[in-house]
């Protein structure tokens, strides 16, 4: 087994043998439940289409809470335990160890995705949803859950303290989340699309309509790989000190 | 297996190990001795390829430790001193995981080889978080033997070890020797002397001793002690015992206990015995005092700050 997947397998296992993925994935299905039946009874009184169009810019947004408690831990605990220092020493690269840990994270937010399949098999079977942006609803989903996750795993990265990681995590999406805001204030109008080009957001609003735009795969691709290439020089640096 | 040359590491403006050159032969079990602060662990985890060197080289079995870190670490295992461990992790699956990190073909029976030889298949199935320490340190010097390394580095193997364990690991260590090769780093002098078949001591980052732990003895005792313990007159006992030829100095420690050095080789026992007994005195004790770990290093930083070819003093 290569060994990233030996990696990812561990910190899988770890994640259910503690109680953290359990209470991820069942607040954010809870909150997430909550919303999507609110939502179903506005659209029944206003005589709306049945979408999950605003159902998964909810879901993007709970994201928010669910990606940094599940990182914070990967890389700030094998630090502190000095765990890392016995993982650094066997024939493994660091990259693969930073990938490893990634591949586990995006293992629960896929099965919490999945979970929330049951909000379009309602919509199908109580309405005629169109299937077409619910599966670009779900890329759109993971792809942007898969970035946040990639920036948690970066902030678990720069520190031993989890609590710090969770925090920095945050702080690093919130930015991400409201860049485009301060876009508008820019005078000049390069500036204004430059920041808008960066806003977290306004890549995920494509894929809830059910258009895949290479730009928005190309935003969170690029996303992931340069947090998660950031993290993995930072935990080489933390060997030079 | 094991060269090193000119190997450093600064930590800042601090020197943390400076210029530190040994070889290690295969099937060496080599003692690397210092107080606290010395150097032992930077050095081991610059070994280990954990953290580069700020300068010098060290290869493992042929391979850097830096430029081909992957295929040197192959041939390590390596038991820090904390015993890094997973605590929600069974006992087995850690070593299960460690095993397919490091890429054993045979991975159940490697770790119950390893479980087996370091005494811990009846917690094979614990969670790490609930083993006392003893436990957890055999842990981890089972996860280092599970590939059957050709190289071992083990960072103070034997500490919070119950007696029977240390001498259990100590002979565990011995046997390992011959077909590994092991450097151990240690503070108690009596393990170095009863597993290694050679000595490395550093102090302040540098090498100030290299020799089989006897040659080291003798050559470090530029007298040798004995301790008395005599019931009588002080006095005129000290006196008596100053003249037996070959002593050079009495030391009156405490009431009725006395220090004799002698030079070095002579064994003068039988002769401040005889004394002791022919002048009415009552013999109670008579025993070689040892050198200490500290005492040998005092005299190494003391007087013999060439003994490698280093002249400078750390400046620290």
């Amino acid at each position: 087994m290569p060994n990233i997947l030996v990696i990812a397998k561990r910190e899988l296992d770890s994640y259910f043998v503690s109680p953290i993925a359990y209470v991820a994935i069942s607040v954010y299905l809870v909150i997430a439940g909550f919303f999507f039946w609110l939502e179903i009874n506005f659209e029944a009184q206003n005589g709306a289409a049945p979408s999950m169009e605003s159902q998964f810019g909810t879901m993007v947004f709970l994201l928010l809470i669910f990606a940094p408690p599940l990182t914070m831990r990967l890389l700030a605990e094998e630090q502190r335990m000095g765990t890392l220092e016995l993982l650094l020493t066997s024939p493994v690269r660091d990259w693969e160890v930073v990938l490893g840990k990634f591949l586990a994270s995006l293992g629960v937010l896929l099965l919490t995705i999945v979970i929330t399949f049951a909000y379009a098999l309602i919509l199908r079977a109580y309405g005629n949803a169109d299937l077409g942006p619910m599966a670009t609803g779900y890329l759109g989903l993971f792809l942007a859950g898969s970035a946040l996750l990639s920036i948690g795993i970066l902030a678990s990265s720069m520190t031993q303290n989890q609590v710090i990681a969770a925090v920095l995590s945050v702080a690093i999406i919130l930015v991400l989340w409201v860049i485009s805001a301060v876009g508008q204030l820019m005078r000049s109008l390069a500036a204004t699309q430059v920041l808008n080009q960066l806003g977290f957001f306004e890549h995920t609003t494509n894929f809830w309509r059910g258009v895949i735009d290479t730009n928005d795969m190309v935003y969170f691709v690029s996303l992931m790989a340069l947090m998660l290439f950031i993290a993995t020089r930072i935990l080489e640096t933390r060997r030079w000190r | 297996m094991i060269d090193v040359e000119g190997l450093t590491k600064m930590y800042g403006p601090r020197m943390a190990v400076q210029d530190l050159s040994f070889h290690v032969e295969k099937g060496e079990i080599v003692g690397f001795l210092g107080p606290n602060g010395a150097g032992k662990t930077t050095t081991m985890r610059m070994l280990t390829g954990y953290m580069p060197p700020t300068d010098g080289h060290a290869s493992i079995a042929g391979f850097d430790t830096f430029s081909q870190s992957l295929k040197a670490r192959q041939h390590i295992g390596y038991m820090p001193e904390t015993v890094p461990l997973y605590p929600e992790m069974a006992v087995a699956d850690y070593l299960n995981f460690m095993a397919a990190l490091r890429h054993v073909p045979n991975r159940k029976a490697a770790v119950q080889h390893a479980m087996e030889v370091t005494h811990i298949e009846d917690r094979a199935h614990m969670n790490i978080g609930k083993l006392s320490k003893g436990y957890r340190q055999r842990v981890g010097l089972a996860q280092a033997l599970l590939h059957d390394p050709d190289v071992l580095f083990l960072d103070e193997p034997t500490i919070g070890l119950d007696p029977r364990q240390i001498i259990e690991v100590r002979q565990l260590i011995k046997g390992l020797g011959g077909q590994h090769t092991i450097l151990l780093s240690t503070h108690i002098l009596p393990e170095v002397e009863q597993v290694c078949t050679r000595v490395l001591i550093i102090h302040r980052g540098k090498l100030v001793a290299e020799d089989t732990p006897k040659n080291l003895g003798t050559r470090l005792r530029g007298s040798e002690r004995i301790g008395l313990r005599v019931s009588g007159d002080g006095a005129t006992l000290k006196r008596a015992l100053a003249a037996v030829p070959g002593v050079l100095s009495v030391e009156v420690e405490a009431d009725e206990r006395y220090l004799v050095s002698t030079a070095p080789g002579q064994d003068v026992r039988a002769q401040l015995a005889a004394t002791v007994v022919k002048g009415g005195w009552g013999l109670l004790e008579l025993a070689p005092v040892g050198m200490s770990l500290e005492e040998i290093f005092l005299q190494l930083t003391q007087e013999e700050p060439t003994s490698t070819g280093e002249q400078n003093e750390l400046v620290s």
